[in-house]
């Protein structure tokens, strides 16, 4: 059996084909936008950001591309939610890749989750209840006050990984809470008049955004967590909301559009797309933008 | 809250069990030890309430508290809010991750499943054809997979046949994060040439292996033996695997030897163009050297002979799979193009009739090219919904049996086959299945085959591959 040359046919070939990626001190690979957009503002040039997912997908229905293992091979830190909702590709790039900076447990492995107070953790586990993740719901980000607390963590992280640019992180770090600190008291300024308004929700993705904003989710379009809305559920909730009217129907910018523009048709409420992570809007460019225009679009909707 | 109330009550437990297992002789002392606890419980009971007008206090100025506060105190607010999750800590949480796959068929088929073939490809005592008419279920697996250390992982499979037979369908040990793209793999596991091959039976999108899967592996082709894999370090994703194995498989043949019967190479090139459209391309190559590898046929004289074979068998795949989707977001629609072509020469001795129950027993050489494969179309058109094509081709190419050709000999045929089929998922842990095909798998007949198939996922919901 000879499978030595072609083997080295192979190699040879392959390898002429390649292209050695951009050197920077630190790469690193954020499951969802808004990490990449966290890193991007903690870490300026001194890291490279690659994010594996926009705000047009669906992060529960993401798959474990070959982009995405490649890019997986070279990370030295992964920027992530955590908490499973990444837990349908990020294992297979984990042990595909066989990366060990990025494994569980190290220091490359970083899941935002960790550092904030989880919400709407379920007392029972069961897939009969749709989508449920044991952790608690994922969707921090749409909380600032959780951007902030991943920033003070995340910025530790890059100055462990990257000791020689730790004053760089530090520094960058404390402008960055600075200015959020100030934007986070100016969104809660502007979004008061939000506060007890009733709301219908596409996906359950939003508890952190109510619990920051007070606002009262009253119903969800999906009859449970990732399961498609019916129209018998649809049905439902219109006979609440005929009953106990809500003032706007929220989803995210990947979700489908119909189920709510149908029920805002039938009960005159405005439907609200949020960009729900960075890139969901064309405000939302970068984690300021994300709030500034998640607010906006609320108090629009809700005047 | 009730938190602690609950530590402080353990800890007059505590206090009140101590001295009263110690010392239960003594009344007097008893009655004065009574004295002591009924004040501490009255002192505790009053600290208890303090406190927790103290907490409704703090909980009633919680929200101007927010304003306020810096990081540390908004998190404590937002405690307040939920539960409080308990990790479990019982031995039980180390167990393995836990799987199971059930899935069953309705099979309507035109023709006999029982003298199936495909006509002109040597038989290889595997998986092939459309299985049993009438109602059967398809085969249960039940998986186990957990870390084992900080640089392993095994991963056990079990399949259970409708037959009622038991059989480890998969049985590895992988290493974790060797570093410098290295994965090893060790143990009985599905091979990583072409592109289908690795996938489990559950996640395919037809009801049944292609045409060309089914002649040149019987299946699937898994065996036991090494796997190592190189991910090269660029942003084009880059993937080279070697495998060596014992050949307990056809094409190999299980022989008792030291060394290997088989080996097998693959490199792999993927990416992304746009954020829409995604690929993989591959090309493999699987060496073995079978060894008294025999099967059954009925041959020219139209007896039931046993033959050998012993030689060596060369397969080469070439793969490539497209993936579709709307800025990178599967869950309304999406469109996925895959195919594969198989080449196999053979070269060798073939021993005709080795029970001598027709002409005779009688080795010559045997060489053979031939070659098949198969394209598929899958396209979700609405959420849960699927529609797919797949066109089978086989070509029967050259087979030469030497002196052995005047009863083993055949007119040249090329196989073909035509697969419909549609499906619906309610979640992304079931399917139900309706299948149309037209299987010309045999110059005599063809089959028209009806298949409604159910595939259901419980328990740890391993990451799907690309």
């Amino acid at each position: 059996m000879n499978l030595i040359k072609p083997m080295k046919w192979l190699a040879g070939g392959l390898l002429a084909l390649l292209s050695v990626p951009a050197f920077a001190a630190l790469n690193i690979f954020a499951c969802e936008p808004e990490w990449g957009a966290l890193a991007q503002e903690l870490g300026g040039d001194k890291v490279s950001v690659y994010n594996a997912t926009n705000a047009m997908q669906d992060p529960h229905r993401v798959e474990a591309k070959p982009s995405l293992m490649a890019r997986a091979r070279t990370a030295d830190l992964l920027a992530c939610t955590g908490a499973e909702l990444e837990v349908g590709w990020l294992p297979i790039l984990l042990r595909q890749t066989g990366n060990p900076k990025i494994q569980p447990g190290q220091p490359g492995h970083f899941e935002a989750a960790q550092y904030v107070h989880m919400l709407e953790i379920p007392s029972r586990l069961d897939r009969a209840d749709g989508d449920v993740h044991p952790g608690g719901n994922p969707h921090i980000q749409t909380d600032p006050r959780n951007i902030a607390l991943a920033a003070d963590a995340l910025a530790n992280r890059l100055a462990e990984l990257d000791a020689a640019n730790a004053d760089y992180y530090r520094q960058r770090h404390g402008q960055f809470a600075a200015r959020w600190k100030t934007a986070v008291a100016n969104w809660e300024k502007q979004a008061a008049p939000l506060k007890g308004i009733p709301v219908v929700v596409q996906h359950k993705g939003f508890p952190y955004l109510e619990n920051w904003l007070g606002l009262k989710q009253v119903a969800a379009l999906e009859p449970k967590p990732g399961v498609e809305p019916s129209s018998a559920h649809l049905s439902g909730v219109l006979a609440q909301l005929q009953r106990q009217p809500a003032k706007m129907v929220i989803r995210a910018a990947y979700n489908d559009a119909r189920a709510s523009e149908w029920l805002a048709e039938r009960t005159k409420i405005p439907a609200v797309a949020l960009p729900f992570t960075v890139g969901g809007s064309d405000r939302a460019k970068d984690l300021f933008g994300l709030f500034d225009d998640t607010v906006q679009r609320l108090l629009a909707a809700g005047r | 809250m009730s938190f602690k109330r609950k530590v402080l009550a353990a800890s007059i437990a505590l206090a009140l069990a101590a001295p009263l297992g110690a010392q239960a002789a003594d009344n007097a002392e008893l009655a004065q030890i009574r004295e002591q606890i009924k004040q501490m419980k009255e002192g505790y009971e009053a600290r208890i309430q303090a406190l927790e007008k103290r907490l409704q206090q703090a909980e009633s100025t919680a929200g101007s508290a927010l304003d306020k506060a810096g990081k540390a105190e908004e998190k404590a607010v937002q405690a307040a809010a939920a539960p409080v999750a308990s990790p479990s800590a019982s031995a039980s949480a180390f167990n393995p991750e836990i799987s199971l796959i059930l899935s069953g068929t309705y099979a309507n088929l035109s023709q006999d499943p029982a003298k199936y073939r495909i006509a002109g490809f040597l038989p290889n005592g595997g998986e092939i054809g459309p299985g049993q008419r009438g109602f059967g279920l398809g085969e249960s697996e039940l998986a186990v997979a957990a870390n084992i250390d900080p640089y392993l992982r095994g991963q056990f499979t079990l399949a259970v046949t409708p037959e009622d037979t038991v059989a480890v369908e998969e049985a590895f040990v992988q290493s974790l994060g060797l570093g410098n793209g290295l994965t090893v793999k060790g143990g009985r596991f599905l091979s990583g040439v072409g592109y289908l091959n690795e996938q489990h039976a559950h996640t395919w999108d037809f009801v049944d292996a292609p045409l060309a899967y089914q002649a040149f592996f019987g299946g699937q082709f898994k065996d036991d033996g090494i796997q190592m894999k190189w991910l090269a370090p660029t942003d084009t994703f880059v993937e080279l695997g070697a495998e060596v194995g014992r050949g307990r498989n056809f094409p190999a043949s299980n022989r008792a030897k030291n060394g290997f019967g088989s080996a097998a190479l693959f490199a792999h090139l993927g990416g992304d163009v746009g954020v829409s459209h995604s690929w993989r391309a591959g090309l493999s190559m699987l060496r073995t050297s079978p060894r008294n590898r025999t099967y059954s046929i009925t041959d020219n004289l139209n007896v039931a002979v046993d033959n050998s074979f012993r030689g060596d068998s060369r397969l080469e795949i070439a793969d490539f799979v497209w993936k579709w989707a709307p800025n990178g977001n599967p869950v309304f629609t999406n469109f996925k193009l895959q195919g594969e072509y198989f080449r196999r020469h053979e070269d060798g001795n073939l021993t005709y009739d080795t029970g001598a129950a027709s002409a005779g027993t009688g080795t010559d050489r045997y060489t053979s090219a031939q070659s098949g494969g198969y394209l598929q179309g899958v396209y979700q058109f609405m959420p849960r919904w699927r529609a797919g094509l797949r066109r089978d081709q086989m070509d029967g190419g050259s087979v030469d049996y030497a002196a052995n050709s005047a009863n083993l000999g055949q007119a040249a045929y090329n196989p073909s086959k035509n697969s419909l089929m549609f499906d619906y998922s309610p979640s992304e842990f079931s399917r139900f299945r309706l299948q149309f095909a037209q299987d010309k798998s045999r110059p005599e007949a063809t089959d028209n085959q009806m298949f409604l198939q159910y595939q259901m996922s419980l328990g740890a919901h391993g990451a799907h591959k690309y």
